[in-house]
């Protein structure tokens, strides 16, 4: 089965690992320059712009790392259940790799939310850690994806891992809620969302830094997993043809 | 401009330890993960030729 053609724009044509190879490897350096343009872009308002917090004074700044961070790691859980149900409801391979591609990143990003988090908490409530309904719910996230990479590393045939990685992370989903409202459904020492669709309570400057941060961790996010995705497509096809024409092209890099 | 000095600058107003141990640890972590994709990228393309030239040995 190798077509070498389009026959028409059709979605299962890109869902094929075949043809997604080469146009993900197209896609990586342009997600990589956006992120280092955005990033020092970010870092200059965030560091050279932005004021002094008139409460929190410096400390603040962590804001820029923190919640890009922090935004990413509940997206990211939220993509990757998509693409393991999408895996597990239509048996398409490249659907259930994407999500596997995702989960160091996801995880990583859960690891830098805690953490800033942890260094923020310390100069503004006097404590690095409480069991705070959204800490302990992010902490959960963090489990969570460790859960769905060591369940896959578990299982050796790589299409029951897919199955039993996308049960988990689609159970888990019930999470991202609990983590995005807690500070409304609880009590919490967390201070509640800054913003929102309604606008923000932050000074423009402020904002506008956090939101570059932002897009610049989503594009490290794409450029990350894509990179991921390709090198898992080629560790799982290496016996099929295409791969070997590549190979013999010398355009497999 | 918000700093009058680099020690002003380090020093991030009594925060330093906790905005600059943020800042390093998400460099840190960046790297870590560019390090880790570029090694499997590698060991993966190497299995992937070496792949190839057994298929074409036995055939």
């Amino acid at each position: 089965m190798t077509r070498t053609t389009a026959p028409r724009f059709n979605l299962y044509w890109f869902s094929s690992p075949q043809t997604f190879y080469p146009l993900a490897g197209k896609l990586v350096p342009w997600f990589a320059a956006l992120a280092v343009i955005l990033t020092l872009v970010g870092l200059y308002i965030a560091f050279l712009v932005a004021p002094t917090d008139a409460t929190q004074g410096e400390s603040y700044r962590i804001i820029f790392i923190h919640v890009p961070a922090a935004w990413m790691s509940m997206f990211l859980y939220v993509v990757m259940a998509f693409w393991a149900a999408v895996g597990l409801a239509f048996n398409t391979r490249l659907s259930s790799m994407m999500a596997t591609a995702i989960a160091p990143t996801g995880a990583l990003m859960t690891f830098l939310a805690l953490w800033t988090g942890a260094l923020w908490g310390r100069p503004t409530w006097g404590a690095y850690w409480v069991w705070d309904a959204r800490l302990t719910s992010e902490l959960i996230l963090l489990f969570l994806y460790l859960g769905f990479i060591a369940l896959q590393a578990a299982i050796d045939d790589p299409r029951r891992a897919d199955k039993a990685g996308a049960v988990l992370a689609i159970i888990g989903v019930i999470n991202v809620p609990i983590i995005y409202f807690s500070v409304k459904w609880w009590n919490t020492l967390h201070q509640g969302a800054s913003v929102s669709v309604k606008g923000s309570s932050m000074a423009t400057t402020m904002l506008v830094g956090m939101l570059i941060m932002a897009l610049a961790y989503w594009m490290y996010a794409i450029a990350a997993v894509l990179i991921r995705v390709r090198t898992i497509i080629l560790e799982r096809e290496k016996r099929a043809d295409w791969v070997r024409e590549l190979v013999a092209k010398e355009t497999l890099k | 401009m918000n700093w009058g000095s680099w020690d002003a600058f380090w020093a991030m107003g009594g925060y330093g330890l906790y905005v600059w141990g943020s800042y390093a640890v998400a460099v840190a972590v960046a790297a870590i993960e560019i390090w880790q994709l570029r090694a499997r990228r590698r060991a993966a393309v190497t299995e992937a030729v070496r792949e190839s030239a057994r298929a074409r040995s036995a055939a």
